[in-house]
């Protein structure tokens, strides 16, 4: 029987990395590090899973083990943070270049510098040109849903690419909230065993990874890579709705929260969706019709279903959790208007960046957003595209001039 | 890459750019990379084979246990000038590509 425990977000990834019994987990703690691995390595110790656990001796080095391992034919798994991530960064091109299901948690957390621990999204946005697919979880029960879905999109024989599941530093990692942990077989029968392409250890077939490979043949290789990106997207579907028919969760590229007949709506990833469901809920209940669609799945990039869902909105607000410097706005406002123009899609847009570092989103910030989108619908166009949520900052009226940024 | 042609199309290779046929760089030609060629004086070759031996690509021939008179493998060649330097009689000079008309 499925059980309903008190966990941590950590601990619910580390309970899903158990029952999915990966071949070998190869990692390494460096700052910041989370419980996800330490609580693996104690099921591997205790006898719990047939995992081979590789203590390395860097998270380039993780990387590396994690991609060798899966060229032989294993089914890997990891998880890393913010500066982690961002040592394994040569190798994460390489993962999906070869074409490696390794499945990485990330639990999401600022760069440095300064030096800071606590929840933004840096650290994956920085790597989202890398090819890997990445699912963001809003909460614990979505962190330990969305892991077991990835092995199963990860693995599908027509996608083969490396998967990122992406949950929200502390705000998810360190809360307890109640998950419902699913029968251990169960888990197994829907991630089923794992079938790789061409492993390396298959010694009866020999054949070359990595090779040389110069301006003759690469450009075709990576135009092959491009072409597994939309058999993903059908994948993550496909996955999410075996997942609800098997365990009675829905699961899709995004999710619609009020977004039906809203006029104004926000998106976002992660945890600040939870947070804008009570705010929508609010505005609701005065006659706002305002509206929410948290983005689930940020490559491969939904761009024609988000322009179809968003473009009857009279605005959207486009919250980021990461600043792309120097760039339009953040990541993820850049490619919502980007998809939203090519569908030919007017849709007022401002870009809120918030919660960097850790910084906390209150309700009524949210509903002070939605205030804003009331004001650029009512005027077609907003004045100030680029707003920081929670900064403290000087008086706009007072300095009206200084404000151009 | 060698079984593949410059006229294979993109979705006729194999994912991930793996090469499932061993064995196959000795079909890889590699004579464009060359700027200056091997050429080897055989009067003056004394035969020791170091030229084979340091070769890093196998691309001097090498026949009944003698190279002289046996010539470059050019398609393997890559210029590196590397027999050139450890030939103990000099017989190997570097020539530019641009020399010659083949």
């Amino acid at each position: 029987m499925p059980q309903v425990k008190p966990m941590e977000g950590n601990q619910a990834v580390a309970e899903a990395m158990r029952q999915i019994n990966p071949d070998v987990v190869a990692a390494y703690p460096i700052t910041p590090s989370t419980e996800v691995v330490q609580t693996f390595a104690q099921f591997v110790a205790d006898g719990e899973v047939d995992t081979n656990f590789v203590a390395v001796e860097s998270e380039h080095s993780a990387m590396s083990a994690c991609t060798a391992a899966a060229a032989a034919g294993g089914r890997v798994m990891n998880a890393t943070s913010s500066a982690g991530l961002a040592l394994m960064w040569e190798i994460l091109y390489i993962t999906a270049s070869l074409r490696m299901p390794v499945i990485l948690t990330v639990v999401n957390r600022a760069l440095s510098g300064n030096l800071n621990i606590h929840c933004d999204h840096s650290d994956t946005m920085g790597a989202r040109d890398a090819g890997w697919i990445q699912i963001y979880a809003e909460n614990v029960q979505e962190s330990y849903d969305n892991l077991i879905q990835a092995v199963a999109i990860g693995e599908q024989m027509d996608v083969r690419l490396p998967v990122m599941s992406c949950l929200d530093g502390f705000l998810v990692s360190h809360s307890y909230e109640l998950l419902q942990v699913e029968d251990d077989e169960a888990v197994r029968d829907f991630v089923g065993s794992y079938q790789p392409r061409y492993p390396l250890l298959d010694v009866a077939n020999p054949l070359t990874m990595g090779p040389l490979d110069l301006y003759d043949f690469y450009f075709e290789h990576k135009r092959d890579q491009w072409a597994a990106y939309e058999p993903a997207k059908q994948a993550i579907i496909d996955v999410g709705q075996r997942f609800d028919e098997q365990f009675g969760r829905s699961y899709g590229l995004f999710e619609e929260y009020q977004l039906d007949d809203a006029e104004i709506a926000i998106v976002a990833l992660g945890s600040m969706a939870g947070t804008a469901k009570d705010a929508v809920e609010s505005l609701r209940a005065e006659g706002v019709k305002a509206g929410l669609l948290k983005l689930r799945v940020f490559r491969p990039f939904p761009a024609e279903e988000l322009a179809a869902a968003l473009s009857g909105l009279e605005a959207v607000a486009i919250c980021d959790r990461a600043a792309s410097y120097g760039g339009a706005g953040g990541p993820l406002y850049a490619e919502v208007t980007s998809a939203l123009y090519v569908a030919g899609a007017s849709v007022p847009a401002i870009n809120c960046i918030y919660g960097l570092g850790g910084r906390q989103i209150a309700p009524d910030e949210i509903i002070n957003i939605y205030r804003d989108l009331e004001r650029v619908a009512e005027e077609g166009q907003p004045d100030q595209p680029l707003e920081f949520i929670g900064v403290r900052s000087f008086d706009k009226e007072e300095h009206a001039d200084k404000y151009a940024f | 890459m060698s079984h593949y042609k410059l006229d294979t199309k993109w979705h006729e290779m194999v994912s991930g750019g793996y090469i499932p046929q061993a064995g196959n760089a000795v079909e890889y030609d590699v004579s464009g990379w060359r700027t200056d060629r091997p050429v080897r004086d055989d009067e003056c070759c004394i035969d020791c084979l170091f030229c084979w031996v340091y070769c890093p690509d196998n691309a001097v021939h090498c026949e009944g246990g003698s190279v002289t008179g046996k010539g470059i493998d050019l398609v393997h060649c890559k210029g590196c000038g590397i027999c050139a330097a450890v030939c103990p009689k000099d017989c190997i000079e570097m020539v530019p590509e641009s020399e010659f008309e083949d």
